[in-house]
């Protein structure tokens, strides 16, 4: 007990490529967990695999003291683990709020209404309610990073993932996205932090696994890690 | 009930109830012919929309379960002549059944690898039908009508028969299409790995739709034996369904009911109207000249075209 999230031993190969060799981590309630990285080491494989949208080769997630293998996605979902995605993936058909209304509706107790009201909420907690009935193509860069929040917060996770959502953006941007998540995580939702932004993951991690070909090569605290001669290594070469 | 669908619900009737008027007047017969051939095509082109619209799945294979409504109804003919609505639900059935079994092999595939695998499916539907003796095989078969039809005419009866299946098909679409159903159809066709995120079980909803547009599809083609009396592989799995059922929602707008409505009433209006006056073989050229001058021009139909003019 203690743990949210626990993966024991996992393993994921394409073909003859490992991409995850027995990876192990644990997430506590409510921790802001940084996972880092070079490209190509991993990181949104082992993501795929906690969402459901991969199937581990060998190894257990098991979320709050339940095994997850053989669940698909959406069943994930409505346990408690959001993800947002590193390219954007709105439903370009509906407006944003619509888009906040398929989880609402999906993970709801009720499947009446459209829960405008609670979407309006997660909106405005966002920055986002002048755009609510915007069409996603409408949007710029960083309100479209925005939605994939908004719309992750509106299924209601206990453990957000979130995959690269600072990607290309700029400085007083990340801060706004950094601030976002560090208030959502005010409010108890564990957060796994995927980032290349250095800057912004050791502000916001409490820990920190760094992983490089598949393999987990470090773990710490970010001091921990910004000290450690085998991260320099993996992301500088010697 | 919600306003609305009572309010659908009484227009849907009042529809039924004008098609049974224009079923006692006395015009040349040849209107209700087209009337039929008309309807039915609404029937089928709100049928392909529930999947392809809503869903996002481009099935190619309409005439496959078109021929195979219209099959279990010759099969029942032939073997114990029941009244037509247990045709018409037993045709929806087994064409049903196909959509589930179709989707169950092959949803995983995902958009041209689906088309194609529906495509050979109707290939294959053909030829077990071809070689099946006991409904006509090849050669075809003849279709005896029951005696003392309403309205003291087939043609005038089945006119009615389909204007209340296009009303049902309609309404169901209509139904799904703002259920939470539709809601999350719409949400795969978008992104189908970002719905499945976002609680959407897309694997259930897709069967859903295949199930319901193949079920919709039979009970098009369940009273087909009846209208043409002569039933024949090449009719039963022409190619025109195929072409029709996909251009008609593509003309109409596929994200709303009343895009394949509109689509097959103008479609089908503009083929028979050419059958008549010009020739039958250009029927198929109308349907491509048309259809490419809106996939150019109005990629989203006539509703994308009155939505834009809205805006404006």
């Amino acid at each position: 007990m203690g743990h949210q999230l626990e993966i024991h031993g996992l393993v994921k190969r394409f073909g003859g490529f490992t991409a995850l060799n027995r990876v192990s981590l644990h997430v506590k309630a409510g921790e802001r967990f940084g996972l880092i990285g070079p490209n190509g080491s991993g990181k949104t494989t082992l993501i795929n695999c906690v969402a459901g949208s991969l199937t581990a080769d060998q190894g257990r997630i098991l979320f709050e003291d339940r095994d997850l293998t053989g669940l698909p996605p959406h069943r994930r979902t409505r346990l408690g683990i959001a993800r947002t995605f590193q390219i954007p993936r709105p439903f370009t058909s509906m407006t944003v709020l619509e888009n906040l209304g398929v989880p609402l509706e999906y993970t709801g107790r009720t499947r009446a209404g459209d829960g405008a009201g609670n979407g309006m909420d997660i909106l405005e907690a966002i920055g986002l309610e002048r755009k609510a009935h915007v069409l996603p193509a409408g949007l710029t860069q960083i309100e479209m990073r925005k939605l994939e929040l908004a719309r992750a917060m509106a299924a209601r996770p206990k453990l957000l993932i979130s995959d690269e959502a600072m990607a290309g953006l700029s400085s007083a941007e990340v801060d706004d996205i950094l601030a976002i998540l560090f208030r959502l995580n005010a409010q108890g939702i564990t957060i796994i932090m995927i980032e290349h932004i250095m800057r912004a993951v050791m502000r916001f991690s409490e820990r920190i696994v760094v992983l490089d070909a598949g393999e987990e090569i470090a773990a710490g605290t970010p001091d921990e890690i910004v000290r450690n001669p085998a991260v320099e290594k993996a992301y500088l070469g010697e | 009930m919600a306003w609305t669908a009572v309010r659908a619900l009484a227009v849907g009737a009042a529809v039924v109830a004008s098609g049974i008027l224009v079923a006692s007047l006395r015009v040349n017969p040849y209107f209700y012919f087209a009337g039929y051939v008309i309807l039915q095509y609404v029937v089928i082109a709100t049928a392909w929309n529930i999947l392809g619209g809503y869903a996002g799945y481009v099935n190619f294979g309409t005439p496959a379960f078109f021929a195979l409504g219209a099959y279990t109804a010759v099969f029942l003919i032939q073997s114990v002549r029941p009244p037509l609505v247990v045709l018409i639900v037993a045709g929806g059935l087994v064409s049903a059944l196909l959509g589930l079994g179709i989707g169950y092999f092959t949803l995983r595939l995902r958009g041209v690898f689906f088309s194609i695998a529906t495509l050979a499916l109707a290939i294959v539907l053909q030829t077990m039908i071809i070689n099946w003796e006991y409904v006509g095989g090849s050669r075809g078969i003849s279709v005896i009508r029951p005696s003392g039809p309403p309205f003291g005419s087939h043609v005038k009866f089945l006119f009615t028969v389909m204007v209340a299946l296009a009303v049902v098909a309609v309404l169901a679409a209509r139904f799904i299409e703002r259920s939470w159903v539709g809601r999350g159809l719409a949400a795969l066709r978008d992104n189908e790995e970002a719905a499945e995120c976002m609680g959407v079980p897309t694997l259930r909803l897709k069967l859903f739709a295949t199930t319901v547009s193949g079920f919709l599809l039979g009970v098009a083609g369940a009273p087909f034996p009846y209208y043409v009396t002569f039933v024949e592989p090449n009719s039963a799995f022409n190619l025109d369904y195929a072409v029709n059922a996909l251009a008609m929602p593509m003309i109409g707008g596929t994200t709303s009911w009343v895009g394949p409505v509109i689509g097959a009433v103008l479609l089908g209006t503009a083929q028979q109207l050419a059958t008549v006056t010009i020739s039958s073989e250009l029927n198929l050229f109308i349907v491509g000249v048309v259809l490419v001058a809106f996939v150019v021009l109005a990629p989203e139909g006539i509703l994308g075209l009155v939505r834009r003019l809205r805006a404006r």
